[in-house]
């Protein structure tokens, strides 16, 4: 059973990948509803099964580490796998209506689609360095392939900056994992701990650890690494957008947060944790500043996700030298918050895109009266930024909420501040959008209504935003999960 | 000082290359170049690091023709979205952009 879950969840997306390149627009589309159908219902399955039987080490075809490629299925990847899942899906099918098929090129929207969501689940399940190297390599190419689908100038110049900036920070990554390997002589995660817990820590390695988060910090863009984030984010096409903000920023983050939480105690240092935890919050405050300032209704929701991926990083300093209970407390708001911004961002730059479709224009001033034409849409936007915001009821809240309690527990009261300050900010540049468009504008009467579809899966994504604060207990129970240790390195 | 020790610091170097031709050169296609002189030197790190007894480890090998395969797609990415931004825009660097600096009016 087991068996053919692993096997479904890691062979569709490659095989539809395939398969759509073949298609034109329209029979792509169709390829991937039932594509969308199977891996939501491999990924519930499959996490259906770890929180029941507990985690596993998956050898794909039989195959063991070195040579072959082992994979960690733990109750965090799970769901990791199934939150790719939800917020994949209702992009794809929110792109199927949304994106233009009368352009020739779009039609490899799927194919990059489908590239895309294998490799965010190689990177999930990665239990080796070197295959989330090729895990993130996969999801750039794809991802810098999505935005390029905009065809334009524009597009074309986002698109090159982030390639260059993705491509910079893999090979940041890779020089340290081949410094991981110079010294430690495996590439298993599992193997360098075991390495550590029986020898006391070089001091070369540090080094390398270093490498790869500052490389991987650039793939999440954190402050001041972000520059290539927003025009990226903001050119390409709303469900595109969205996949962006959602999902490809936090897989780099994931890679980085796992090699903290593995080597960080033995390799790191407090000065180099406080440091990320300082850059993290100046993203916080600078992201939010900048979102106030944005004329553009994507670039706005973009400078968002510049804020809230500094939030991602306060990760490092709030478990650093700090007691068991504590850092648990900050792995789950940490966790919580990625879920949580993951769902409502989704929700937020797909409802943009009905927005800015209906208005023909994407300025944030030229919403002025769009409160009266499409309160479906902006409803949504509304309910994502209530998460974002971090107000209860909604996962955003319950994240800050564990956040806010680690830092104070830590004594590290400093964090605290920080949180404080970005939810004010955030309330700022997002009611700032609400005054737009409540705004009445006696010259523009006449507005394009997108279909219902189009209205609802925002809809659902930002109400799975907002429920996520009253299943919080049962998402964080899975990463508790038993974890079998047979097949480790 | 062995021979691959030696691969390792010419490795290093070419890096170091690479990363100052990638940060301060605006041509786009030296900039391409000069992120695939830097992949080179990580892959020359990569087989020239790991030092054994008993001759050379095909581990890092196997994991560099890995890496070539990943540098070629990333390259062929990057020239086909240079070139089709040249044939759009006329120009060969990210330069003289107006509407996505930071902070300021757009």
């Amino acid at each position: 059973m087991t068996l053919w879950l692993m096997a479904g969840l890691l062979f569709t997306p490659l095989a539809w990948a395939v398969l759509t390149l073949l298609t034109d627009f329209v029979w792509g589309r169709r390829v991937t509803w039932v594509g969308i159908l199977v891996q939501v219902f491999v990924s519930l399955g499959l996490w259906l099964t770890i929180a029941q039987n507990g985690g596993f080490y998956y050898d794909l075809g039989g195959w063991g580490a070195p040579l072959g490629i082992e994979l960690r299925v733990d109750g965090l990847a799970v769901t990791f796998v199934l939150l790719t899942a939800a917020v994949a899906s209702a992009c794809g099918l929110h792109a199927g209506v949304y994106i233009d098929r009368h352009k020739p090129w779009h039609r490899y929207f799927w194919p990059l689609f489908w590239f895309l969501w294998s490799g965010l689940n190689a990177v999930w399940l990665g239990g080796d360095l070197f295959n989330l190297y090729v895990g993130l390599e996969l999801i750039s190419l794809s991802a810098v392939g999505l935005v390029a689908l905009g065809g334009n100038a524009n597009a074309l110049r986002a698109s090159v900056r982030y390639l260059l900036a993705a491509l910079l920070g893999s090979l940041a990554y890779l020089l340290g994992v081949a410094l991981i390997y110079g010294q430690f002589g495996t590439l298993s995660i599992a193997g360098v701990v075991a390495w550590l817990d029986n020898h006391s820590a070089p001091a070369g390695p540090g080094l390398a650890l270093a490498l790869m988060i500052t490389g991987l910090a650039l793939k999440t863009a954190l402050f001041p690494l972000h520059r290539w984030l927003p025009p990226a984010h903001g050119i390409a096409k709303s469900p595109v957008s969205a996949l962006l903000s959602a999902l490809v920023v936090k897989a780099s983050f994931y890679i980085a947060a796992r090699l903290w939480l593995a080597f960080g105690e033995s390799l790191g240092s407090l000065a180099a944790a406080q440091m990320v935890g300082l850059l993290g919050g100046a993203a916080v405050v600078w992201g939010s500043w900048l979102a106030c300032k944005q004329a553009q209704l994507k670039q706005v929701v973009a400078y968002s996700s510049v804020a809230q991926i500094g939030y991602l990083f306060l990760l490092f300093p709030l478990t650093y030298s700090v007691s068991e209970s504590i850092s648990l407390q900050a792995q789950q708001g940490i966790t919580l918050q990625v879920i949580s911004h993951a769902l409502a961002k989704a929700a937020m730059f797909l409802a943009a895109g009905n927005l800015i479709l209906s208005v023909g224009s994407s300025r944030v001033d030229a919403l002025a009266g769009v409160s009266r034409f499409l309160p479906f849409s902006l409803f949504s936007f509304g309910l994502a930024g209530v998460s974002l915001m971090s107000l209860p009821p909604s996962g955003g809240f319950a994240a800050k909420w564990l956040l806010l309690q680690a830092s104070l527990g830590s004594g590290q009261w400093w964090w605290a501040l920080v949180l404080l300050a970005g939810g004010l900010l955030s309330a700022a540049y997002l009611f700032r959008v609400y005054r737009a468009s409540f705004a009445e504008n006696p010259e523009t009467d006449r507005f394009f209504h997108p279909s219902k579809s189009l209205e609802i899966i925002p809809m659902v994504l930002a109400l799975m935003a907002l429920g996520l604060e009253f299943v919080s207990e049962q998402v964080l129970s899975v990463m508790a999960l038993p974890f079998a240790e047979e097949g480790a390195p | 000082m062995t021979l691959s020790l030696l691969y390792a610091m010419a490795g290093a170097a070419l890096c170091g290359i690479g990363l100052f031709g990638l940060l301060r050169l605006s041509h786009l296609l030296r900039r391409l170049l000069a992120f695939n002189i830097m992949g080179s030197g990580v892959f020359l790190i990569m087989v020239g690091l790991p030092q054994h007894q008993s001759g050379p480890d095909p581990v890092p090998q196997a994991l560099v023709l890995t890496g070539i395969v990943v540098a070629i797609a990333a390259t062929a990415l990057a020239v086909v979205l240079i070139r089709r931004y040249y044939h759009q825009s006329g120009m060969t660097s990210l330069e003289g952009e107006s509407g996505s600096r930071e902070g300021g009016p757009l």
